[in-house]
């Protein structure tokens, strides 16, 4: 496996790279400390700088409009892409596109038309509703909320929690329990219209991310078509598997991100301030600090690297996704966490990122699976069905 | 914690603004009726957090402000948008303050 990067990559990185520094940073230094969002007027300039360099929609698959980039650039531009203050949730605000979600390239042509296709266009909006109060890490035995089947379609009753932009989204996708005798086989997916009456955003739900809320949704008699089932009825959990694992390695590599600046920022810390008459950078505390984030990152780089080079070689990389996930969330929490220690109490403050950086990658060790799961599922691998 | 703010008002003087403190939290100004016309925030980049902010509005009041309520709180730009979502749930649009000036992208809230 060759891990050095080719021309064309770094050609790319280092574009980007010139566009976090020249084009995100002196706005986002004008911004609140927990913005997520660029003035329209920013956004919509930057949305063009970024079509006009190629890289618009990077994770739109090429067949779908996207720019194709393999799996191994993407681990590279996902690193380069959040380094900087709202970077590992937000990496440069969103100008680069988003894929939506990735069930919906597995819809019907009807579907596509409707849904899938205006939001790549980004005229529509859509949400991810899975998770309920009753558990999220094994939907298939948690769900509770009820789609009964009528002469007109389907009637849905119950709720779901932590559901990110529900309220500003136009459509959203429903998991709901079709046969209550059967566990995940008993799941659908039914793509809902947030105008469709039934449906209602009940709360906000604050949490540790205070730049972006979750909601909590009800669904009241919400009356939705047959036509509506995105695959196949009960068999929910079985669309686009490939395609969710794929998104797990770049959702790893931007943990990364953030962690990079922050080591860098603390070497270079390190190297102006002086306690005691000598450089922070002359302590062998210091030292072994940044010695330890350095092995972190470059351990979990390559864990992403290599999950993202089975992929882009067709092989199964299911296990390697979840390790590089579960490896380079945790190392980047601990990365940061040094680096504001070596900044002592400005690493604390809202002048410098790092306190944003700290809450958020706390977040990502639950998210994408929790890291418990991710090691059960390795383990499953290893030890196959004997831990089913 | 309620998701609409119930603390008594306070008169929008700067005797009073400058007793609270230099805290990150959200606000809500209202006329001399109680209606709400202002919803705000003091942030991370405020020199002295909701102080600051209602410091201007001391000196400028917005949409004929009178009073002001406080709420301190870390997660001041979620709870500054929940704010405005349920001011549009109750009212069917922002606070007249705050008509013209840079808004968040809002959501729709129907809360019970």
């Amino acid at each position: 496996m060759n891990l050095e990067p080719t021309e064309e990559q770094k050609a790319i990185i280092a574009q980007v790279r010139r566009f976090v520094r020249e084009e995100i940073v002196p706005l986002e230094d004008k911004l609140d400390p927990d913005a997520s969002e660029l003035p329209p007027e920013d956004r919509e300039r930057l949305v063009a700088k970024v079509k006009a360099m190629g890289l618009y929609g990077l994770d739109i698959p090429a067949e779908f409009g996207g720019p194709g980039i393999d799996m191994s650039t993407r681990v590279l531009l996902a690193i380069e892409m959040g380094q900087h203050r709202a970077g590992l949730y937000v990496p440069c605000y969103g100008v680069f596109g988003a894929a939506g979600l990735a069930q919906l390239y597995e819809a019907t042509p009807e579907q596509k038309e409707k849904y899938l296709f205006p939001m790549l266009r980004g005229e529509k909006k859509a949400f991810f509703g899975l998770t309920e109060p009753s558990g999220g890490s094994d939907p298939a035995r948690a769900i509770k909320t009820r789609a009964t089947k009528t002469n007109e379609g389907w009637v849905i009753n119950g709720s779901k929690v932590y559901i990110s932009g529900a309220d500003k989204a136009d459509f959203g996708l429903v998991f709901a329990r079709t046969d209550p005798e059967r566990g995940r086989g008993g799941v659908t997916c039914f793509i809902v219209e947030t105008s469709w009456p039934g449906f209602h955003v009940r709360r906000v739900i604050h949490t540790l991310r205070s730049s972006h809320y979750a909601t909590e949704l009800q669904f009241d008699e919400l009356k939705v078509p047959d036509t509506a089932i995105l695959g196949e009825l009960n068999k929910g959990f079985a669309i686009a598997n490939e395609r969710l694992s794929r998104q797990r390695i770049p959702y790893a590599a931007q943990c990364l991100a953030p962690a990079f600046k922050a080591h860098e920022m603390a070497i270079d810390y390190a190297k102006q301030r002086e306690t005691f008459g000598a450089k922070l950078a002359s302590r062998q505390a210091i030292q072994w600090m940044l010695v330890d984030n350095e092995i972190d990152l470059r351990q979990s780089t390559l864990m992403c690297l290599a999950a993202a080079a089975k992929c882009d070689a067709g092989e199964p990389f299911r296990m390697e996704a979840g390790l590089a996930k579960l490896v380079a969330s945790e190392a980047a929490g601990r990365v940061v966490d040094r680096s504001m220690q070596i900044f002592g109490g400005a690493g604390m403050t809202k002048d410098f990122p790092f306190e944003r950086w700290y809450r958020e990658l706390r977040i990502r060790r639950v998210g994408e699976g929790p890291n418990e799961v991710q090691r059960h599922v390795v383990a499953r691998d290893l030890l196959g069905d004997s831990l089913r | 914690m309620a998701i609409r703010m119930t603390k008594p008002w306070v008169s929008l003087t700067a005797e009073n603004v400058k007793a609270l403190p230099g805290q990150l939290g959200v606000f809500q100004l209202a006329n001399a009726a109680g209606e709400v016309v202002f919803i705000g925030f003091g942030g991370g980049r405020a020199l002295f957090g909701i102080r600051s902010e209602l410091d201007k509005a001391v000196a400028d009041p917005p949409a004929g402000a009178t009073q002001f309520r406080v709420e301190i709180n870390q997660q001041y730009t979620t709870r500054y948008q929940e704010l405005l979502m349920l001011h549009v749930h109750d009212h069917g649009a922002v606070p007249a303050g705050n008509l013209g000036k840079p808004l968040p992208t809002l959501g729709r809230l129907s809360p019970l």
